[in-house]
């Protein structure tokens, strides 16, 4: 059962989800393999890998030598299919005119969704990030603990392959003991960094990130994951043994087609359509979710993006996994006699507390790092190092005037230079022309570094998303119109990015080259811009004050699931891709539970 | 649909935008690539949001004139100059016509540089005819020289040549994308790599002795 058109769906499946990124991707595999029948929802275009990455590509061969550009905001062999911030004919609105506040929305339209692009950064939130209200008193705490969650992550990351070391660091859980692959080594300016930092009481640590540096072990991983289902076993083994470990070249955010790196069209589908049990249409926009006269949740209603018709889908249990902000749309959209503000949103909270992840970053130069020997730095494509958050003791004590923490990834490695590289140069090199510029480029190439945090916000009640009344996408389809504002809280926090980070480049000798803002309103990058968005139908330990349980399971329509973020109560500085995957896991067992016993 | 964002904000955040510097596991971001401040209706003749990666093509016609490709092609080369086989001079490796794809591009930031570049090369030859009574591209070193030396550096920039520096600035930072993007330059800036290898050693001890460090961590 392979990808379908949107005419011949079977007459009704068991489960059927709606996208198939990190969310849908695990969703149909943990589904799938174990016998469940499931039909999987994709907005964009079906989209391999292994015929369509550019790998070896270089610049020179690229429109405008690969620059980013709107239609490819992350430059041209971005795997991201759809326009990123603005998606063709699918436009989203914005509930404030500040500038600053404006939210930005990056979607794909492909196979995979955004984990063909994402920068495979693989970090577990820790027992804190699940009980943060208890910690401080602000946001929420997770219905369920770091314990319920652990088993999840040892999974996912045996399945997906993650690179990294055990470090024993205060709420950075450490993975289970043989499944991670070996850290690459650092490189020339993370090494440097990395010794001074030290200085500064800063830990950077190898990093873990969803490249391969060896192939997966299909003898033992498929037994372990899959201990009394045999075919699955088989059928994951075979899966495991097309990926390849990481051959240190071409950057991860072209997709990798050689499957050293976790994208869901390489790790996630392949094995669950190798089931048998998974029928996948593509091009077709989910725009509601069907209910009986009771208010049970029966059929996806989608429009077929190709032939612009409308069909409904029967399934026993919905899952939307298609992004938060996507599922809470559809869900905002599915109005009817029993739910008259959108499916499940019998408290009202469906849109509320959305939150992204607070960036911040500096760059700077290195004097040490000039006119080193050429070397390849190439490595796993992204940072090798990174700094999980160090502060947690004097954050508790009051020492520090914001409540949460961040998470510090660093930029500067003899990279493949691009068009845009040499934008500034001049303020280095004092306006160098001629022979001495060509000398000036070669002293200075690798040199240039950046810090970036990324840090964990408060959810609160002036970010939320509501259907706008007016605007429409191409299709006929409602839109999101999005309210934001940052708090003291984040704007603090980016504040202190910006001061460590510049402690961080002057401790190495350096040179700093942002403009260091004390006051964290103008480092503070824009809402939506780290594309972490989670939140907006979050789970709780009652139906009163929250969308769904601890299983995203939503309390109104039993047989309606949320497995992306949209469930998510916070958003720790941990990237939530990995989490995504491991809950939305864990949900499906418990799915898989309540349909043998009959109770959905 | 169209949103006209502001993003001067963004741009002093990222007063250089160094891409050896952005932190790789999130790409490069710029205010341009968000893609803030752009129609969808000016950018009909790009690429889309789907091009062919594997083979791809450029669908915008180049909208340079002779008299300006022949103004970039001298100016790129007093820019960056032949000096050696290995490092051949821009327009050998063809920067005149980076150029001329760039500015000629349908997004609304090569529509700027456009305005920048095409005025910036128009002054120069003014200021060259005021001064020599020649075009640019006709002058020795001694006098282009006279020129370049003006506009080389807007913070040391009398009034009058602030203009032109800005116009340098960018034509520099063009001329530098575009010749060390190529294969050519690539090779020539220090850059090894985009070859697949079995092993990640890390750096050279070599580098690691000038970086004082005996042994990496791991």
């Amino acid at each position: 059962m392979p990808h379908i058109n949107a005419g011949k769906t079977k007459p009704e499946y068991d489960v059927i989800v709606v996208g198939s990124g990190a969310a849908g991707g695990q969703t149909a595999y943990t589904l799938a393999m174990e016998g469940v029948k499931v039909l999987m929802l994709e907005a964009g275009r079906d989209y391999d890998p292994v015929t369509e990455t550019p790998m070896f590509n270089t610049n020179e061969q690229a429109p405008l030598r690969g620059a980013g550009t709107p239609e490819k905001p992350y430059g041209f062999y971005d795997a991201t299919i759809g326009g990123g911030w603005q998606v063709p004919g699918e436009p989203y609105t914005q509930g404030q005119n500040r500038p600053e506040d404006r939210f930005l929305w990056y979607r794909a339209r492909m196979l995979g969704g955004r984990t063909n692009h994402w920068g495979r950064i693989s970090l577990r939130n820790g027992p804190y990030d699940f009980k943060p209200y208890s910690r401080d008193g602000m946001g929420f705490d997770w219905p369920l603990d770091y314990e319920d969650v652990e088993p999840y992550y040892d999974k996912v990351e045996a399945l997906i392959g993650v690179f990294g070391s055990i470090e024993g660091l205060e709420n950075t859980p450490d993975s289970l003991n043989g499944t991670l692959m070996p850290p690459p080594k650092a490189r020339a300016a993370e090494l440097f960094a990395l010794k001074h930092a030290k200085k500064l009481g800063i830990p950077f640590i190898p990093i873990h990130r969803a490249v391969m540096t060896e192939r997966l072990n299909s003898k033992k991983i498929p037994k372990w994951l899959h201990p009394t289902n045999p075919k699955a076993q088989a059928t994951l083994a075979q899966e495991m043994d097309q990926r390849l470990a990481c051959f240190w070249a071409t950057p991860c955010g072209r997709g990798c087609s050689i499957k050293a790196n976790y994208q869901s069209t390489t790790v996630h589908i392949p094995p669950a359509l190798a089931s048998g049990n998974l029928d996948i249409i593509t091009n077709v926009m989910a725009r509601i979710v069907e209910t009986t006269s009771s208010g049970k949740a029966t059929a996806i209603n989608f429009i077929d993006k190709t032939t612009g018709r409308d069909y409904s889908v029967k399934g026993r249990v919905i899952a939307l996994a298609a992004s938060a902000l996507e599922s809470v749309r559809i869900m905002m959209n599915s109005q009817s006699f029993h739910h008259p503000d959108g499916i499940a949103n019998s408290t009202g909270l469906l849109g509320k507390y959305i939150m992204d992840t607070t960036g911040a970053r500096v760059n700077g130069q290195i004097p040490t790092l000039e006119n080193l020997p050429p070397h390849n730095e190439d490595g796993a494509g992204g940072g090798h190092i990174y700094s999980p958050w160090w502060l947690y003791k004097e954050q508790l004590a009051g020492k520090l005037d914001f409540p949460r923490g961040y998470h510090i990834e660093t930029g500067g490695t003899r990279k493949m230079p691009g068009p845009t590289s040499f934008e500034g140069f001049e303020q280095i090199t004092g306006g160098a022309y001629g022979k001495k510029l060509k000398e000036e480029a070669r002293r200075y190439y690798g040199s240039f570094v950046s810090y970036s945090g990324r840090g964990e916000m408060i959810p609160n009640e002036d970010c939320y998303a509501t259907i706008d009344p007016k605007v429409k996408d191409k299709w006929g389809i409602p839109v999101l119109k999005f309210h934001w504002k940052w708090n003291d809280a984040e704007i603090r926090q980016a504040a202190h990015m910006h001061k460590t980070f510049a402690e961080i480049i002057i401790e190495q000798g350096g040179k700093v080259l942002s403009e260091v803002d004390p006051t964290g309103k103008e480092a503070i990058f824009r809402p939506g811009e780290i594309i972490h968005e989670i939140g907006g139908a979050i789970m709780g330990e009652d139906r009163n004050s929250s969308v769904t349980n601890q299983f995203m399971q939503t309390w109104d329509v039993p047989n309606l699931f949320l497995t992306d973020g949209a469930s998510f109560p916070s958003n720790a500085d941990k990237n939530p891709t990995l989490s995504i995957m491991a809950i939305a896991w864990r949900s499906c067992d418990y799915m898989m539970e309540e349909m043998k016993k009959g109770s959905i | 649909m169209s949103e006209k964002f502001e993003y001067k904000r963004m741009d002093r955040r990222s007063a250089i935008n160094w891409m050896f510097a952005a932190t790789a596991t999130v790409h490069f971001l710029n205010s341009k690539a968000l893609g803030l401040g752009f129609n969808w209706e000016d950018v009909n003749k790009g690429y889309g949001p789907d091009p062919n990666l594997m083979t791809p093509e450029v669908p915008w016609e180049r909208i340079m004139t002779p008299k300006q490709l022949r103004t970039t092609a001298k100016l790129a080369d007093i820019t960056l100059p032949r000096t050696s086989v290995e490092s051949p001079s821009a327009t050998e490796v063809g920067v005149p016509d980076f150029f001329d794809e760039w500015i000629s591009a349908p997004y609304h930031a090569h529509q700027e540089d456009y305005k920048v570049i095409t005025e910036g090369l128009a002054w120069i030859d003014e200021e060259s005819q005021r001064r020599f009574g020649k075009d640019f591209h006709e002058l020795e070193e001694a006098d282009y020289t006279t020129i370049c030396n003006d506009i080389a550096y807007l913070p040391d920039a009398l009034p009058e040549f602030e203009e032109g520096a800005k116009f340098f600035s960018k034509f520099r930072s063009l001329t530098m994308g575009g010749y060390y993007s190529t294969n050519v330059g690539t090779k020539d800036i220090g850059y090894v790599g985009n070859a697949a290898l079995l092993t990640f050693g890390g750096p050279p001890r070599e580098v690691l002795k000038r970086l004082g460090i005996d042994k990496a961590p791991w």
